[in-house]
């Protein structure tokens, strides 16, 4: 029990205090690479010591102070001219600890280096995963499908760079903010998106350490940006969309489509938490803020997930939305949804004339033809259907989502 | 800190009047701040000389190391404190030569 109680706090202790550990020595070493090593060696002393010695009173302030002796260890190891005045400052040095606001701070700082926007997006996935989220070089390798050495040499890389650049360890300028947070929202996004939509015919469907790991990070940077819309409006999308999660593949394994899942199995807490955001961004907006992307993909989840059963979906306010959306991103993706909506209002022959003339954009994307064949179908426009269903499935990389459009396509008289 | 601005092109000594004076005007501006470390335009690739003299006795090759269609057709280095600063400055100076520019730390 003993035992399993110190795991507990050792898990507890990293989820907390990584990124804190991680930012804390970044800004006193001035080094993404010392500061990833020695965080990595504290947690791997507290493994072994906790045990024993039992969990300090302060798990986070051991944390950093193991961190620091291992990263000064490091330096004087390495015993570079350059780094022998930083050592002496170091070892005389001894800061007291920092007040609360400068070391949440920093975490942001940590958060916007690692998605600086002069890197790679891969780069700064594998970045942020390892540096704010603490996952392992093999743990991101295994989450998205590529070899270890890839994404070592990935971080690796990104580390050289922001070195050799000298790409500062701030948070931007107030003048820079709002693009530098939609670079740092989309790397959350992507990592969830590929956890609630898995590619590739090996995965599970739905990854929930992706998906999971994509909260908390969102959630801690709304802790730390409590008064940004989008911030706000990405984390409300993730909930509302993680709320459904156990409705939406079928024990058989098939994806099961938003007007079929069965609603009483949706994590209401979590759709609650959800709706509290969406109310306040709409407070926001009322109060003369435009709302940014996510606040409004936010809102048009909220919508679904107000509606008690299908057939009580507001489909006149989701497609009033998806106009707003179309005003801030005109992409065919965008007017590929919009139409979907358009066809509940509307009805299926409305919305396909809108999504034939998206064939040139998205002849390529799987949803495409899948939408295709589901509004041929209810024009009982089986052979269009059929062969739209079979496009469909070969483009489709999610095994969910390729099982449910097989079925469909089987159904077809 | 220095940072080599390199202005890609496929061409040579190809701005315009208006694109010399916008270039003027980013150069004066970045003496005035303190920016300004060197800039210059660089003749086509075709007049490059290949020099190597490692072994002792001097190799000398007509053309560049390496053909390419877009090449270094001039380039600025700039004094700046931080990525960020010069990622500005490099920005607007690739609307000011109006070229694709690329950023490199110096060591």
């Amino acid at each position: 029990m003993r035992e399993v109680a110190v795991r507990e706090a050792i898990t507890q202790a990293h989820h907390a205090e990584w990124a804190r550990v991680v930012a804390s020595l970044t800004r006193r070493f001035g080094d993404l690479d010392v500061a990833e090593e020695a965080a990595a060696e504290a947690f791997a002393t507290a493994v072994e010591r906790w045990p024993a010695d039992g969990v300090p009173h302060n798990p986070g302030a051991w944390l950093t102070t193991t961190a620091n002796r291992r990263a000064i260890d490091r330096l004087r190891r390495e015993g570079k001219r350059d780094d022998k005045q930083r050592e002496a400052r170091m070892l005389f040095d001894d800061d007291p600890p920092e007040p609360l606001g400068v070391i949440d701070d920093e975490r942001l700082r940590l958060i916007f280096i690692c998605s600086h926007p002069a890197l790679a997006m891969e780069s700064r996935v594998a970045l942020t995963l390892r540096m704010v989220g603490g996952l392992t070089v093999p743990e991101i390798a295994r989450a998205f499908l590529v070899p270890e050495n890839t994404v070592g040499q990935r971080i690796t890389r990104a580390k050289a760079k922001i070195k050799a650049g000298r790409i500062p360890y701030r948070v931007p300028s107030a003048e820079d903010l709002p693009a530098r947070v939609s670079g740092v929202l989309a790397v959350l996004f992507l990592v969830f998106n590929e956890g609630y939509l898995a590619t590739g015919p090996g995965t599970d469907p739905v990854r929930h350490d992706l998906t999971a790991e994509a909260i908390r990070l969102t959630r801690l940077i709304r802790a730390l940006m409590p008064d940004d819309g989008e911030v706000a409006g990405l984390l409300a999308l993730m909930l509302l969309t993680e709320a459904r999660h156990a409705a939406r593949v079928s024990a058989g394994g098939e994806l099961v489509p938003l007007g079929e899942q069965e609603r009483g199995a949706w994590d209401a807490a979590l759709v609650a938490e959800g709706h509290r955001l969406v109310r306040e961004r709409l407070a926001a907006a009322a109060a003369g803020v435009p709302p940014g992307r996510y606040q409004i993909l936010a809102a048009i989840n909220a919508v679904h997930t107000s509606a008690r059963d299908v057939r009580d979906t507001d489909w006149s306010q989701v497609v009033a939305l998806y106009d707003q959306l179309v005003c801030l991103d005109p992409s065919p993706i965008v007017a590929l949804n919009r139409a979907i909506a358009v066809s509940e209002l509307d009805g299926p022959e409305v919305a396909l004339a809108v999504v034939d003339r998206l064939e040139g954009a998205l002849a390529g994307y799987h949803a495409y033809h899948a939408t295709r064949a589901d509004l041929l179908r209810r024009l009982d426009r089986g052979q269009e259907s059929r062969a739209a269903y079979d496009t469909a499935i070969e483009l489709a990389g999610n095994t969910a989502e390729t099982a449910h459009l097989t079925r469909r396509r089987n159904e077809l008289g | 800190m220095q940072y080599l601005v390199s202005v890609i092109d496929d061409k040579s000594n190809s701005a315009t009047p208006s694109e010399m004076t916008a270039i003027d005007a980013f150069n004066d501006r970045i003496q005035a701040e303190g920016h300004w470390v060197f800039a210059g335009g660089l003749a086509s690739p075709a007049t490059a000389t290949v020099v190597d003299n490692r072994g002792g006795a001097a190799m000398f090759t007509d053309g560049p190391y390496l053909e390419s269609k877009e090449y270094v057709a001039g380039f600025w280095i700039m004094e700046a404190p931080d990525f960020d600063v010069a990622l500005k400055l490099a920005a607007d100076g690739s609307r000011a030569c109006n070229r694709k520019v690329e950023l490199r730390p110096f060591l």
